[in-house]
């Protein structure tokens, strides 16, 4: 909640600037999870392709979000709030660039489901990816805002996605059991879920940094959902 | 943001178990302007403290109260209390020339004495009959000048004039002059305001050296330098103390709104 202006205005422009990088990343992963999901439901290697190959924006956007970063702190010596926000889209961009990361590791498992296999249980993914996506991008919005409440209601969905990724998880684990002939691919969604379950966990994360970015206090640890592959 | 606040926020550090001097409800009024707004404070004896705030907001007229040097402006008047080590300064019995030795200051431009070096530190001992003889007199004047980092460059030419120094040299003779009187509080009014960076850079280090010997106060208005220099700042706005706390949380987390958008350059 910016109350006025700097008194020099180069320094809210640089700061805009950096809030307009950031949600350019989030825009940039919140597609490439749809494109992936999209691409997998599909089985449509060239749109998997598509999400792989722009995961290098990503990437450049990371580099381009420290450099101004970087200058901002060199050059206008951010205090309080300000120095915060910076610190806070210097970590945000590194989290979101691994977000990239998961969507393009969901793409490559496209090209690796034999065209025939039965994917019944595919059926709650696409579900799970859209609330981890919607994840994303409530975040990222939460910080271009600067808006705490936001950033909490994002880590309380966190409970859906891993309450989605077990119930899959339970459900290929069945699957396998009866279809042995299946294990090649539903073990490939297991790893899907497993990724998606990962960005909700990272928004998590991201939600926690734009509120302390915020408040200038942490946010209440939240209580973690349990990984069924952990006991 | 939620937990800001306009209100002057309450100061946790003010019942300092360490505190050298106490200010209670201080105004300060030049004839009938109120430049100085009830300020309550403890000064800590091992920390630096920093006072910041923009022009005219009355940190540095309130830094005077501290050593009564308002007493010198003619329609000045201090109201409230000021204790220093349980002594009230402003007491009629407080003799003002021993409590100026015990509370020395530093001034914003070099002020040194047209003398040699030498006579520029040992006039102050000299006027408190601190020392017994000459050789006693050397010892002082070379303490000081060691304590205040400027001995190396000067040991060879005590003789010459202060005034002959660089700015940065002078700053530090000054310096030097205040602790040759072995005061307990060194008062610093924008020290580096006329000094290059470098020159700066050694005064601060100089600061970080004397710190826990000396209670050191320091106004600026160069809030990289509060922070670099010290662990408690004060902001001061319009007269009144608006926050004090430790330095890293006044310039990451301040409490109050009216601090942040000073420090933040949202000010104005």
């Amino acid at each position: 909640m910016p109350t006025t202006g700097h008194t020099i205005k180069a320094f809210d422009q640089d700061l805009d600037r950096l809030r307009a990088s950031i949600a350019e990343m989030g825009g940039l992963a919140e597609a490439a999870i749809a494109g992936a999901m999209r691409a997998l439901i599909d089985r449509d290697v060239n749109a998997a392709n598509a999400v792989i190959e722009n995961d290098a924006r990503l990437d450049a956007l990371e580099a381009e979000v420290e450099r101004q970063a970087v200058q901002v702190i060199a050059l206008r010596a951010p205090m309080a709030n300000d120095l915060r926000e910076v610190v806070a889209a210097l970590k945000i961009a590194g989290v979101v660039e691994r977000m990239g990361d998961y969507a393009k590791n969901i793409a490559k498992r496209v090209h690796a489901i034999e065209p025939g296999a039965d994917l019944q249980p595919l059926s709650l993914l696409p579900e799970m990816a859209r609330i981890t996506g919607d994840m994303v991008r409530m975040v990222l919005e939460a910080f271009i805002r600067r808006d705490p409440e936001q950033a909490t209601q994002v880590s309380e969905r966190d409970r859906a996605v891993d309450d989605f990724y077990n119930s899959i998880f339970r459900t290929l684990l069945t699957f396998m059991m009866e279809r042995p002939q299946s294990i090649t691919a539903a073990t490939h969604l297991l790893f899907v879920a497993k990724n998606l379950e990962r960005i909700g966990d990272h928004a998590t994360n991201v939600a926690e940094m734009v509120y302390f970015a915020a408040t200038g206090t942490h946010l209440a640890e939240r209580e973690k959902g349990g990984d069924p592959a952990r006991g | 943001m939620n937990s800001m606040t306009d209100t002057v926020a309450a100061t946790p550090l003010r019942n300092d178990a360490a505190a050298k001097m106490t200010a209670r409800e201080v105004s300060v009024f030049y004839g009938a302007k109120k430049a100085v707004d009830s300020v309550s404070i403890d000064i800590s004896q091992d920390n630096v403290t920093a006072f910041i705030g923009p022009s005219g907001c009355g940190k540095s007229t309130f830094l005077r109260t501290l050593n009564r040097m308002n007493d010198t402006i003619a329609n000045a008047r201090v109201e409230g209390q000021i204790v220093l080590d349980g002594e009230d300064i402003y007491a009629p019995a407080m003799d003002v020339v021993q409590l100026r030795a015990r509370v020395g200051m530093v001034f914003q431009k070099p002020n040194p004495f047209p003398k040699s070096i030498y006579e520029n530190v040992a006039y102050g001992p000299r006027i408190h009959g601190l020392a017994d003889g000459r050789a006693q007199m050397d010892e002082i004047v070379e303490r000081s000048l060691k304590r205040a980092g400027l001995w190396e460059e000067v040991k060879d030419r005590l003789q010459d004039s202060g005034t002959a120094l660089s700015g940065g040299q002078q700053q530090r003779l000054c310096i030097a002059r205040a602790i040759a009187v072995d005061p307990e509080v060194i008062l610093m009014d924008e020290p580096c305001s006329a000094l290059d960076p470098i020159a700066t850079a050694r005064i601060e280090e100089l600061i970080h050296e004397l710190r826990g010997r000396y209670a050191i106060v320091i106004v600026t208005h160069n809030m990289q330098q509060a922070a670099r220099v010290s662990q408690r700042t004060a902001f001061f706005h319009l007269g009144s103390l608006v926050e004090y706390g430790e330095t890293s949380e006044i310039f990451t987390n301040p409490r109050v709104e009216r601090t942040k958008d000073y420090i933040t350059g949202r000010y104005g």
